[in-house]
């Protein structure tokens, strides 16, 4: 396709030409993405309303589909205050800080095989690099509103975002580890072969913690201590009205997006199929044989069946309060992931279990 | 480095965990809270004094406004003060009527505080369920008096009539039809007594489906248990009552102690908690929800036994049917007197208290000898209760003020009165 697109554009200069395939790759996938974010706020209303036996948004247009439009609409012509004793310039820089690395970290994203937008080796170091930096627009904005309710959002954020940083960036050690790899299409081909060769296997463990620490990082509940809303009312958002407002919420969901994404890649075999194991060689030569191939479709359903956990999660659980989730941070899952990358490397020196050949 | 400083925040009125109006302001270093200081009066309304200027019965829908998650109850407390000063007595039916229903409010009441104790802390799954079956019961005031909560169904002599015979139904509409409808209409064929007789069949499942959610979870335990703790000794000397008492492992409670109306013949428990924190209180009211449901079983059944006159037949103090108003001379003059003058009440004094669902809440009136209260004081448990704040919050953090508030179980209607 890339190729295709290099043809077709041959007519222009060169540097024109490569700013114009590049934008062609990531205009698409940002425009699925925003339009993916509106319907998961559609989606977690609906879920989570049937969970809590009630209907959920069904007026604006058939069965409700509509309503994030109307969500949209309503955000975009609302007034965005800015008060009057905040740094003005940070107050606004601040949305743009957590929605920007969101949707930038999806470039090293692994999409069907053989396919990312910028396929580089430091894939990983990339993520990792990134999803720490949209921290920063939640304590910004907490600072930059001049409230103290925000503030405390802020500082709430601070303190967990070191907590879990860490865990997980050990997480990803053990998945680097495994995969022998920094480059996220490599790490997923390590996973070819079945569910069972898929690194939630060996790694669950650091499974665990890196999807918790996810949900953390995403501030989502049981997590949502910078934005307890029954605490600290809003949090960090407190003071945003209109568009500004809208992006933290975009960020929130596409940081969701890309949780559920990147937990998929690492332990949940990316785009692999999960039929592609030799139990389901009957599926060979059926009309289902599509099912066997690894695609973006088996990407696609691994999101959302991660995205459905985090909407479970907020659906059942109380929230922590701040102190308990640095306690979780620090005393359980550090050391957890510290252990299992211990046992993982003797395995490995020793060529033991499933890392032989992945290692 | 500058020495970091104490802060002041302003907890309220505006916040979604502030139940309605409080304001507490707060001193914290970090997160820890130093002082809370509760402002109240928000939410005044001068129903003490607006009762003295009426007539007796014409304040009973005053006491509805009070605690409005508990209407009922805070009748009940007024009518028995008027009662106690007139020395009547209602016929027993209307004594089951008034038990049965005060067991109605309670678990409204409770299921109101679990919901929003439930919010507070995060669990917002257990809220929607508990308006589920509280919808049930705000059916059964509609049933039995025409509204949904401020209902002044109870009057000094009696109930105001009997209970209907037939439930209401839902009725076919644009966003109700078909299965759903039918669903819905299903256990409300017979009368109001089938449909309460069904919902405490129901109700102990429900109660399980909230324990689910909360009892054993974790997350629920490390935000409750520890948090809020008040021992036996200073509950006592802080006037707690009602769930905060009995959460600190003192099992006082007036339809006990001091048997009102016909709780004497009622067989229930009181439950009691050890530690006296948050959770044990959640523990208590949770307990409470099923003896709750056991009490109204046990009305039901004597309600359909024994039927009878359900107020005193005096028309001095309760009015004539209508039927009768329109066509006998006395009984009009009966009805004139008594939606006009009202009744008058004998001088004196008197203390009427009810096992609130929040604790006790007490009437004392000083009547002087004429149609109106010459004064009326209203004794509401959560006053105590929220006084008690400052030191149940103090050494904690900020997530742990919204579940004391929570434990406490705060409604300003009474606080503010």
């Amino acid at each position: 396709m890339i190729a295709w697109l290099n043809n077709f554009l041959g007519f222009l200069p060169d540097p024109l030409r490569i700013l114009a395939v590049i934008v062609a790759q990531i205009l698409p996938l940002v425009i699925v993405l925003i339009l993916c974010v509106a319907f998961l706020t559609y989606i977690e209303r609906k879920v989570i309303g049937y969970m809590q036996n009630r209907i959920g948004p069904n007026r604006v247009g058939p069965r409700g589909w509509f309503q994030p439009f109307a969500d949209v609409i309503k955000l975009l012509v609302k007034e965005v205050v800015v008060p009057s004793r905040a740094n003005r310039f940070l107050f606004l820089v601040a949305p743009l800080l957590s929605i920007v690395p969101a949707l930038a970290t999806w470039a090293v994203m692994p999409l069907f095989p053989g396919y990312a937008i910028a396929d580089i080796d430091a894939g990983l170091l990339y993520i990792l690099a990134l999803t720490s930096l949209s921290i920063y627009g939640v304590i910004l904005a907490g600072w930059a509103s001049n409230s103290k309710y925000a503030f405390l959002g802020a500082m709430r954020s601070a303190a967990q975002m070191v907590a879990y940083e860490i865990a997980m960036g050990f997480a990803l050690v053990g998945v680097l580890m495994a995969g022998g790899s920094l480059n996220l299409g490599v790490i997923t081909e390590a996973q070819s072969g079945g569910f069972l060769s898929w690194f939630w296997l060996p790694l669950f463990p650091l499974f665990l913690v890196y999807f918790i620490s996810g949900v953390a990082e995403t501030n989502r509940a049981p997590f949502d201590v910078a934005e307890g809303e029954s605490e600290i009312v809003a949090g960090f958002h407190v003071e945003y009205s209109g568009v500004a407002f809208a992006i933290f919420f975009l960020a929130e969901y596409a940081n969701m997006i890309l949780i559920a994404g990147l937990t998929a890649v690492m332990f949940f075999g990316g785009w692999h199929s999960f039929l592609a194991g030799s139990w389901f060689m009957f599926l060979d030569g059926t009309p289902l044989w599509f099912l066997r191939q690894p695609s973006l479709l088996w990407l696609c359903a691994k999101i959302a069946f991660f995205l459905f956990c985090f909407l479970w999660l907020r659906a059942t659980f109380p929230r922590y309060r701040y102190d308990q989730i640095m306690r979780l941070g620090w005393k359980v899952f550090i050391p957890v992931t510290l252990v299992w990358i211990m046992v993982e490397g003797v395995m490995i020196v020793a060529q033991v279990g499933p890392w032989s050949s992945g290692g | 480095m500058a020495e970091f400083q104490q802060f002041t925040l302003n907890f309220g009125p505006q916040h979604p965990a502030a139940h309605g109006v409080l304001r507490l302001v707060l001193e914290m270093d970090g997160e820890v809270i130093q002082k809370a200081d509760p402002h109240i009066g928000l939410l005044h309304r001068g129903t003490e004094k607006l009762a003295e200027s009426k007539p007796y019965s014409q304040s009973i829908g005053y006491m509805d406004r009070l605690d409005y998650v508990s209407m009922m109850c805070n009748e009940h407390g007024y009518v028995l003060a008027i009662e106690k000063l007139l020395g009547v007595k209602p016929p027993p039916r209307a004594q089951y009527i008034r038990v049965m229903f005060d067991e109605i409010t309670r678990i409204l009441n409770h299921l109101l505080w679990l919901g929003c104790h439930g919010l507070d802390i995060g669990a917002m799954t257990v809220f929607l369920y508990c308006f589920r079956e509280r919808e049930d019961l705000m059916d059964c005031y509609e049933a039995v008096s025409g509204t949904r909560m401020h209902a002044t169904y109870y009057r000094p002599g009696g109930v105001y009539r009997d209970l209907p015979d037939v439930m209401p139904k839902y009725q076919e509409s644009k966003w109700r039809s078909g299965a759903g409808l039918r669903r819905l209409n299903d256990n409300r064929g017979g009368s109001l007594l089938d449909f309460i007789e069904d919902f405490t069949e129901r109700f102990p499942a429900c109660i399980d489906d909230y324990e689910t959610l909360l009892t054993d979870n974790r997350i629920w335990k490390q935000r409750t248990v520890n948090i809020g703790v008040v021992t036996p000794e200073r509950a006592m000397q802080l006037g707690f009552t009602g769930p905060m008492l009995r959460g600190s492992g003192i099992a006082w409670d007036l339809r006990k102690k001091q048997p009102y109306e016909v709780y004497a013949d009622l067989d229930f428990d009181i439950p009691v908690g050890v530690n006296g924190d948050c959770y044990d209180r959640y523990l208590v009211r949770m307990e409470e929800l099923r003896q709750s449901n056991r009490i109204i079983r046990q009305c039901v059944n004597w309600l359909r036994a024994n039927p009878g006159p359900v107020t005193v037949d005096d028309h001095k103090l309760v009015p004539p049917s209508r039927e009768q108003m329109k066509g006998d001379m006395e009984s009009l003059i009966h009805h004139f007197k008594l939606f006009t003058e009202g009744y008058t009440v004998p001088a004196g004094e008197a203390y009427a208290a009810v096992e609130h669902p929040k604790g006790e809440f007490g009437v004392y009136l000083v009547a002087d000898g004429t149609n109106k209260p010459f004064r009326v004081k209203v004794r509401a448990p959560g006053f105590p209760h929220l006084a008690a704040m400052d030191e149940m919050v103090r050494g904690h953090m900020l997530p742990d003020v919204v579940a004391v508030i929570g434990t406490q179980d705060i409604v300003f209607g009474e606080i503010d009165r």
